[in-house]
């Protein structure tokens, strides 16, 4: 057993991931809705670390496919990394309901639904891990993306419920929440150097953690800081913020 | 931010462009009147620098590698360095590498670099089975040595002016082990240095350092060092740490006294005419690597590296010459490079020729450019050229004199609209 699932395949943090844990030595799973889109990447993680890597195709908004993918898996994963995400587009969310409701059923609805099968199977065999890739965006909904925002704040809750049910059972489950991300995600918009990451430290991060037996992480590191300081503002005044 | 090139020198506002996997690079393309491509910004001049420059990094995948016949597939965005970290421990080595590993495959064959074997495997290009371009419309081409001959000739040594790289198969070359035997003569004058180039020459990989402090019956004296691969199937290659430096130097940190000092202490540190050592890839191939950020030591206005060839025939009498005007000028050169060439290849712009060549680092400072174009003239005395992929100032008449094929290039360049979309500053002062 040493294969590492990692949906949401296509996202510039999951190929940095996938590059990282094989040059731990695990063997990787790709899943992702366009295959053809990894099939070159999943060459490369492999010609790079000499382990197996494996495209599978997955499609996180169709609920009913979901049992039938894992238990087609012929062999489990050791762990998985949910890397799902969708930012979407808040002005169109906020008049158009499909959009919105792709944002909230990319980014929640739908690794629940997946999360749910698998963590029921670690759960049973009592060990594993699940890491899923949250967001600052849910530490605090924002008018400037809080349909993306709240949904990631129930994925976070998600995950916080997952990890005191599954603690019992010897699984870990590792929140992520990146700040700004260099992907294609972000591309375009002008963010900040300093508070920006690039996806490999964020997967070495996430490396790092897992193995360091870590609950909650934030990367880059000073999110953590400037959360607190988001969080801690008084709605009064929050709500007068131009954010 | 604006991109700098490795001299940082000249600076310019620039708008990078990055080229994801999935962003079309058409588009990008066909988005901006003009652009030029670029790699890991290691070129020492202007040759990657415009207004727009499309970064090609991100395109890094390994597709494929044969262990039977050594032929790697990859994007062109790969670093050198990537390739080495993989394929060392497997007994795999480049067949020809520049002496920095932190460039991509696609600016190793835009620049048509060379190594320390030039004498014997050519330059980078020799090892490239072939590459996909893309054109000026967007259009995709393969193009080897026999598919699209006028391509292939163009852009390898064309300095991404011909359109951009997509991806590349290149053959490596079987090692047994990560060290090189190495031997290093201490010569004392040119003549000794030339002589024991030749002596020396069937082996693999050769270069000098000179002391360009030296004056008089001195000059032209160097550390030559040569080597061969070993063979003791020790192949378990690890990257050294690299030592950073984290600001720009003081400008004067670097002036004649001190580059005379580090001459003098680095020449003298060699107490014998032959000394024999075993070393590793990184110190033997890529000495400088080991300092990240090296290029900070010359301070906040840069540097540039000059970088000639001459033929053959008047390598000796214009070397002499060349020496003599640096020790005269009293501006040293923190490092001197000269390399034994061989036969030049069908490439247009590519800079090997049968001769030597001599590489010389400088400091940014007041009275450079006139040393500098005083060089030029020697040079073309001789019948020698520069190496664009370090130039930042060349004049286009000494460009264009030192490039027989600069016509056909043009002309090139124009049958397929290339002049118009792919334009570098260089480009627009050399008239490329």
């Amino acid at each position: 057993m040493s294969y590492v699932l990692i949906i949401g395949a296509g996202s510039d943090i999951a190929k940095a991931a996938a590059r990282e844990y094989a040059r731990n030595g695990h063997d990787i799973y790709l899943a992702a809705r366009n295959t053809n889109a990894i099939e070159d990447f999943s060459k490369d993680v492999a010609i790079r670390s000499g382990k197996n890597v494996r495209c599978l195709h997955l499609d996180i908004l169709d609920y009913n496919s979901h049992q039938s993918f894992y238990d087609n898996l012929e062999e489990k994963p050791e762990g998985v990394i949910s890397a799902v995400g969708y930012l979407g587009d808040q002005q169109l969310a906020q008049n158009d309901f499909s959009e919105a409701q792709t944002i909230i059923n990319t980014n929640y609805t739908g690794v629940t639904s997946l999360l749910n099968i698998i963590a029921n199977d670690f759960e049973q065999r009592k060990n594993g891990f699940i890491i899923g890739i949250s967001s600052v965006a849910g530490d605090r909904g924002r008018k400037s993306n809080y349909i993306y925002g709240s949904a990631k704040a129930g994925f976070t809750a998600y995950l916080s419920g997952l990890r005191n049910r599954l603690h019992a059972s010897n699984v870990q489950v590792l929140t992520v929440k990146p700040g700004f991300v260099d992907t294609q995600m972000t591309r375009g918009m002008d963010l900040p150097k300093k508070l920006t990451a690039q996806p490999e430290t964020v997967a070495k991060e996430i490396y790092r953690a897992h193995k360091k037996g870590k609950n909650i992480i934030y990367t880059k590191g000073i999110w953590k800081w400037i959360m607190l300081i988001i969080k801690n503002i008084p709605e009064f005044q929050f709500k007068k913020m131009d954010i | 931010m604006s991109l700098r090139s490795w001299g940082n020198y000249p600076k310019i506002k620039n708008k990078v462009l990055t080229c994801n996997q999935q962003v079309d690079l058409k588009n990008i393309i066909n988005d901006y009147e003009y652009l030029i491509p670029c790699g890991n910004g290691r070129s020492y001049g202007d040759s990657a620098l415009n207004e727009h420059i499309v970064d090609i990094k991100c395109r890094n995948y390994f597709l494929d590698f044969n262990e039977d016949t050594g032929l790697l597939h990859l994007q062109a965005g790969v670093l050198l360095a990537e390739i080495l970290d993989i394929f060392v421990p497997q007994g795999w080595f480049l067949k020809v590498t520049p002496g920095t590993k932190l460039i991509t495959v696609g600016g190793a064959i835009a620049s048509d670099v060379h190594g320390k074997n030039h004498h014997i495997e050519g330059c980078f290009s020799q090892s490239v089975k072939e590459f996909r371009l893309m054109l000026a419309d967007g259009s995709i081409i393969t193009c080897s040595p026999n598919e699209n001959t006028e391509f292939f000739n163009a852009t390898c040594g064309g300095m991404g002016l011909t359109g951009i790289i997509l991806d590349a198969k290149i053959y490596l070359k079987k090692i047994n082990s990560k060290y090189i035997d190495q031997i290093t003569v201490k010569t004392e004058n040119l003549k000794d240095t030339f002589d024991t180039f030749e002596e020396y020459r069937k082996y693999n990989y050769s270069v000098a350092w000179i002391d360009c402090m030296a004056k008089g019956d001195k000059i032209g004296r160097c550390l030559l060092a040569v080597g061969e691969f070993s063979s003791d199937n020790i192949l378990d290659y690890k990257p050294t740490n690299k030592i950073n430096i984290p600001f720009f130097f003081p400008s004067f940190v670097l002036n004649a006294l001190t580059v005379k000092i580090f001459n003098f202490l680095y020449y003298r540190k060699v107490k014998n005419r032959i000394t024999r050592q075993k070393v590793d890839i990184d110190s033997f191939f890529y000495p400088l690597d080991a300092i990240k950020n090296w290029n900070k030591i010359y301070g906040k206005n840069g540097f540039t590296q000059y970088q000639f060839i001459l033929p053959k025939d008047n390598s000796f009498t214009g070397m002499h010459e060349i020496l003599d005007t640096i020790a005269k000028s009293g501006k040293g050169s923190f490092l001197a490079v000269l390399k034994l060439y061989g036969k030049a290849n069908q490439n247009y712009l590519s800079f090997p020729m049968e001769g030597y060549s001599l590489a010389l680092d400088f400091k940014i400072e007041p009275g450079l450019f006139n040393l500098l174009d005083k060089l030029d003239e020697i040079v073309l005395k001789y019948h020698g050229r520069i190496y664009l992929a370090k130039d930042a100032r060349v004049s286009k008449s000494t460009f264009e004199h030192g490039y027989p094929y600069i016509a056909k290039f043009r002309a090139f360049r124009k049958k397929y609209a290339l002049d118009k979309k792919f334009v570098s500053l260089q480009s627009q002062r050399t008239g490329i």
